[in-house]
């Protein structure tokens, strides 16, 4: 019954629903106080755009929402629910995916590996059948073997299944960390800074690549991205922070003429 | 529909390998006709190698495979060891009983030692775990305990005789049947080392390893998996030592210092770091280069043994086994 209520109300405000909410979250380390009261709504379905200077607090925030860190203050609801009791490798279950700024794939392991491991939340097999290698997790192993070789094809990297990470491009591994956060089909993916260190080439393939897993996964987006020309291209929404404070939130076109925006970026001054 | 990727996959880098049946047939075959070629101390001699390349490969799953490092695994061997000549001794179990209990009472040991270690990184836990290593033969030793332990004495067991049909029809000597024991012993725990490495097991432990947040953000539940860890690495020695304990029949706490643990960790170096056979020769490496030093020269076996062990380290830097996988690639290349 319950679960019947629960898919007319989502089917019901699907597009305007709110998938995330940050509600006056406050982090600080010390005395250096990160973030300061920010609040946002993430909508379901939307590509959000989270831009600041350095310094701005971004990176914390997306290590307060993936739950590498814990909040001072404020809450953190997704799909209504708080966030903030869970651990971190609950995240991954509960819908949340996210990327590395520095690379953090797992560098002695293959491709194939590194993406099987994005689905380990939708395992079963636990240690002493695994130990035992029972009959029924060889047909997990294959279904998992299957997606990940699914989401290689959708990223155009199935050719480097069965090298080694470490003996990768720069440009590869990132594309690489996206692949294996899509492998837990995540409801909401986090991207920290997915365009740092690309190409020309790479970064007109990565627009291409975060609207299609919008498209096709249904994944909602929020992107980290020093990238202003990225983000303004790519996102519906663009929130952005300064010195831990939201400074302003709205479509692409807004932020870029907000003057708080443009004086943190640049100083004080007009454009 | 196996694409192109499914069907070559490499046995040597990929989770959820093909089991290289070729090799494991020669393995097998070689090591169960070895003992009728040896004369009888050579064969006692395979089992100690044998012995150790569990302990080692216990080890090897810990620290190779899952980046957690242990320089106690003695204590968990004289746990195993102890385990089984106590029940042996005072309680009059069934020998073969004892095997599998031993390595169940570290399996437990190790959990619970596992728990508190997890607020322990690298070099940290290394000490904590030093701290357990030395404090066993002590405790040991200690009166208290002495009416079960037999303190410095030890405890003297006796393994039971060859089944009399085996004596009778092929002539089986103590030594060859307790080789065949720990033989069938060692290739379960291969088998079992082998499923964990290549399922989802093996790859949150391996994640865990290589990179921690990383691992745990991908959803893995890197408390769990590494304190069962220790549990299992724990296991494996255990059942080490309480193996090595029948076979000598014997158990006294120096036999259990700090060394051997420093030995099993030479052991799974030199036999290649998160390789599963290469703690085969890293058993028979940390068994008869000692010796081998010793004979040259008793004064300065030590030295000797170390400049062996830095021109093992110089020729072989990622172990036997990366040693042979070097040779493997360049032999295909030449073809």
């Amino acid at each position: 019954m319950n679960k019947n209520t629960d898919s007319i109300a989502s089917a019901d405000v699907q597009a305007t629903d709110t998938l995330l909410s940050v509600k006056d979250v406050s982090v600080h380390f010390g005395g250096i106080v990160a973030l300061d009261g920010v609040s946002f709504d993430i909508p379901s379905g939307q590509i959000v755009g989270l831009i600041g200077p350095n310094g701005a607090g971004k990176t914390t925030l997306f290590n307060c929402i993936s739950r590498l860190y814990d909040v001072n203050g404020g809450d953190i609801l997704f799909r209504g629910q708080s966030i903030l009791k869970s651990p971190v490798h609950q995240m991954s279950s509960i819908g949340i995916g996210r990327t590395f700024q520095n690379l953090a794939l797992f560098t002695n392991l293959t491709v194939l590996d590194n993406i099987m491991i994005g689905g380990h939340s939708k395992g079963k097999s636990d240690y002493l059948s695994n130990a035992l290698h029972l009959p029924w997790i060889k047909r997990e192993e294959r279904e998992l073997r299957r997606e990940a070789l699914e989401i290689l094809r959708f990223m155009e990297l199935e050719n480097t299944a069965l090298q080694r990470i470490g003996d990768l491009p720069f440009g590869v591994q990132k594309r690489l960390e996206i692949a294996r956060a899509l492998l837990s089909h995540p409801k909401l993916l986090l991207m920290d800074e997915p365009a740092g260190g690309l190409n020309h080439n790479e970064l007109s393939l990565l627009v291409n690549t975060i609207r299609r897993i919008r498209d096709e996964f249904g994944t909602t987006v929020l992107l980290v991205e020093h990238h202003m020309g990225l983000v303004m291209e790519v996102s519906e929404k663009v929130v952005a922070l300064s010195f831990g404070r939201k400074l302003a939130e709205g479509p692409p076109s807004a932020i870029q003429q907000h003057p708080d925006v443009i004086e943190a970026y640049l100083g004080t001054g007009k454009k | 529909m196996a694409t192109d990727v499914e069907t070559r996959v490499d046995p040597r880098l990929t989770v959820g390998a093909k089991m290289p049946y070729k090799w494991v047939a020669l393995f097998v075959i070689i090591g169960a006709v070895l003992p009728f070629f040896l004369q009888g101390y050579a064969t006692f001699q395979g089992t100690l190698i044998m012995i150790y390349a569990i302990a080692i490969l216990g080890l090897n799953l810990l620290t190779g495979f899952n980046g957690q490092f242990s320089l106690g695994h003695s204590a968990f061997y004289a746990v195993g060891a102890y385990t089984a000549a106590i029940l042996v001794y005072h309680l009059d179990w069934p020998v073969y009983v004892t095997i599998p209990f031993g390595g169940i009472v570290c399996f437990v040991a190790g959990f619970l030692f596992g728990l508190p270690a997890l607020r322990l990184e690298g070099l940290y836990l290394a000490l904590a775990t030093f701290a357990l290593g030395v404090s066993v033969p002590q405790i040991l030793k200690s009166s208290h305990l002495e009416g079960l332990t037999g303190g410095v004495q030890g405890l003297d067991i006796f393994r039971p005789k060859v089944p009399s049909f085996l004596v009778e029809n092929f002539g089986l000597t103590m030594d060859q049947w307790w080789y065949m024991i720990a033989f069938v012993i060692m290739l379960f725990m291969f088998w079992i080392a082998w499923n964990l490495i290549n399922s989802r097991t093996g790859r949150a432990m391996m994640a865990i390893r290589d990179n921690p947040i990383a691992a745990r953000s991908m959803g893995i539940n890197a408390s769990l998996y590494k304190s069962l860890t220790f549990g299992v690495s724990a296991f494996y020695t255990g059942i080490a030592g309480a193996l090595a304990a029948i076979v000598i029949e014997f158990v006294a706490p120096d036999s259990f210092t700090f060394q051997l643990s420093i030995l099993l960790f030479i052991g799974m170096v030199v036999g290649g770091t998160g390789s599963i056979w290469g703690a085969v020769f890293g058993g028979f490496f940390i068994l008869t280069v000692p010796n081998f030093a010793e004979e040259i020269s008793t004064g300065l076996s030590y030295a000797i043994f170390g400049i062996i062990l830095i021109l093992v380290i110089y020729v072989m830097p990622s172990g036997f086994a990366g040693l042979v996988n070097l040779l493997r690639m360049r032999v295909k290349k030449m073809f």
